[in-house]
């Protein structure tokens, strides 16, 4: 079967990933419940004409995808897939703001634009001139999941050679309010360090966006090998391990040939059970690596996780911070990345070393 | 008339997002659109709105918004001239 490379990354995220030479060599440990991305300087990005009617998401995405480009040697791609839970939601409820507030008059088009989901990918095509397949994938937290299972099926259909696929979600005022009241959001802050000993309801809601360029082809910058992925929108803990055992034998591997497991844990108490299964069942006796008490939690967080062990396998090394437990693995070959969101929307991914 | 100079150019850089213009830096006969502050059509519609929501006045003839929104003057006189 034809293989699939990472051969770039791009991050904005809430560590300082927007230099790509830097790989957490300095970490920024959280004391709250809501955390933003640290800002890259967009003016060395993007022109401030068109920087001052993008939201959020759009510019970290602008810098993100960039990056992943740049890095890639690419000036164009064949398509571009944007995973993203919510869009360029601070807009859209603006604009929903301003039909109620201005009783349904009165509406500016700037909202508008950006009101729509698809907004990045189309501002990226526009950027670069990719006249190519354009698609945004709204599917909750399986969104930049879905993406990397549409570029594996073209790459490997050779419907295309060099995909953009990333995942972003951007933090709205609204939207946290309203998820701290159903506590899907924690009430209290919580430092980063003691994030998965909270013992309380809801995540550390954070935004980022990060990027990739998938290819048929590998080249001198590439990260790692993207073997598999699958997605369970529903899924019991009693069948968890059954369906991983599958997951991985179905390419041909056992747990124990695993160097490392990738954990969405996000420090809610009601569901952060899942990965117990996991940590201390399969995977027990392999190395653990956690990312989101330093990413924080979104839709599309999961792709911070899929930066984590793409840099990890080209780099050979693990940060300190992000190790969930000591036991160090005897090579960093294999990575499997398992992540799910208040029990649904379960993801596996598996990278392998080029 | 230049309180409402003032005031409007204080709208143009709040609604148009302009972050790095400050209001020192808009003459009242520069440009808005082409070589000067370098406004384009979404702006324009985004100053039609403004002119109904915060004076009163519906622009009929969208041709009409080339002579008013051609500077911070043309448009404060429009103003002085129709609102409600």
């Amino acid at each position: 079967m034809k293989r699939i490379y990472i051969n770039s990354v791009g991050s904005v995220s809430a560590q300082k990933t927007y230099e790509n030479s830097n790989f957490l060599e300095e970490v920024e440990y959280y004391n709250a419940n809501v955390i933003k991305v640290i800002d890259p300087n967009y003016k060395d990005y993007i022109p401030p004409a068109a920087a001052r009617r993008m939201a959020k998401g759009i510019k970290m995405s602008t810098v993100s995808s960039r990056t992943a480009l740049e890095e890639a040697g690419l000036e164009n791609v064949d398509a571009i897939m944007v995973g993203t839970g919510l869009g360029c939601i601070g807009d859209s409820a603006k604009f929903v703001g301003d039909i109620i507030d201005n009783n349904e008059q009165f509406l500016t088009p700037t909202r508008f634009i950006q009101s729509s989901h698809n907004t990045v990918s189309g501002q990226i095509a526009l950027a670069i001139g990719c006249k190519g397949y354009n698609f945004t994938y709204v599917n909750a937290s399986v969104s930049f999941e879905s993406c990397l299972i549409d570029a594996i099926l073209q790459l490997r259909n050779d419907e295309a050679k060099n995909i953009l696929v990333g995942g972003v979600d951007e933090i709205a005022d609204h939207h946290v309010k309203s998820h701290q009241l159903i506590q899907h959001i924690k009430q209290e802050a919580v430092a980063a360090k003691d994030l998965l000993s909270s013992n309380t309801k809801g995540c550390v809601s954070a935004e980022g966006s990060n990027f990739f360029v998938l290819s048929d082809k590998e080249q001198a910058s590439t990260y790692a090998e993207l073997v598999a992925v699958k997605t369970f929108n529903t899924l019991t803990k009693e069948r968890l391990e059954t369906v991983a055992e599958h997951f991985l034998s179905d390419q041909g591997l056992s747990a124990s040939e695993i160097d490392m497991v990738i954990l969405g844990n996000n420090g809610d108490v009601d569901f952060d059970g899942y990965y117990n299964i996991l940590s201390e069942g399969l995977f027990s006796n392999t190395s653990q690596l956690y990312y989101k008490h330093l990413s924080g939690e979104f839709d599309t967080a999961a792709s911070f996780g899929f930066w984590l062990g793409s840099k990890i396998l080209k780099s050979q090394s693990i940060p300190e911070a992000v190790k969930l437990n000591s036991i160090a693995p005897d090579s960093m070959k294999t990575v499997l990345l398992y992540n799910q969101y208040r029990g649904e929307n379960h993801t596996l991914i598996l990278l392998r070393r080029c | 008339m230049s309180d409402l100079k003032q005031e409007l150019k204080e709208k143009i850089i709040e609604q148009l997002n302009l972050e790095d213009v400050s209001v020192a830096e808009i003459g009242d006969t520069d440009q808005l659109f082409g070589e000067g502050l370098g406004l384009d059509s979404i702006d324009a519609l985004e100053l039609i709105v403004m002119l109904d929501k915060d004076y009163g006045i519906k622009l009929a003839d969208p041709k009409e918004g080339r002579k008013i929104f051609e500077s911070v003057d043309t448009m404060a006189t429009y103003i002085e001239a129709n609102r409600a």
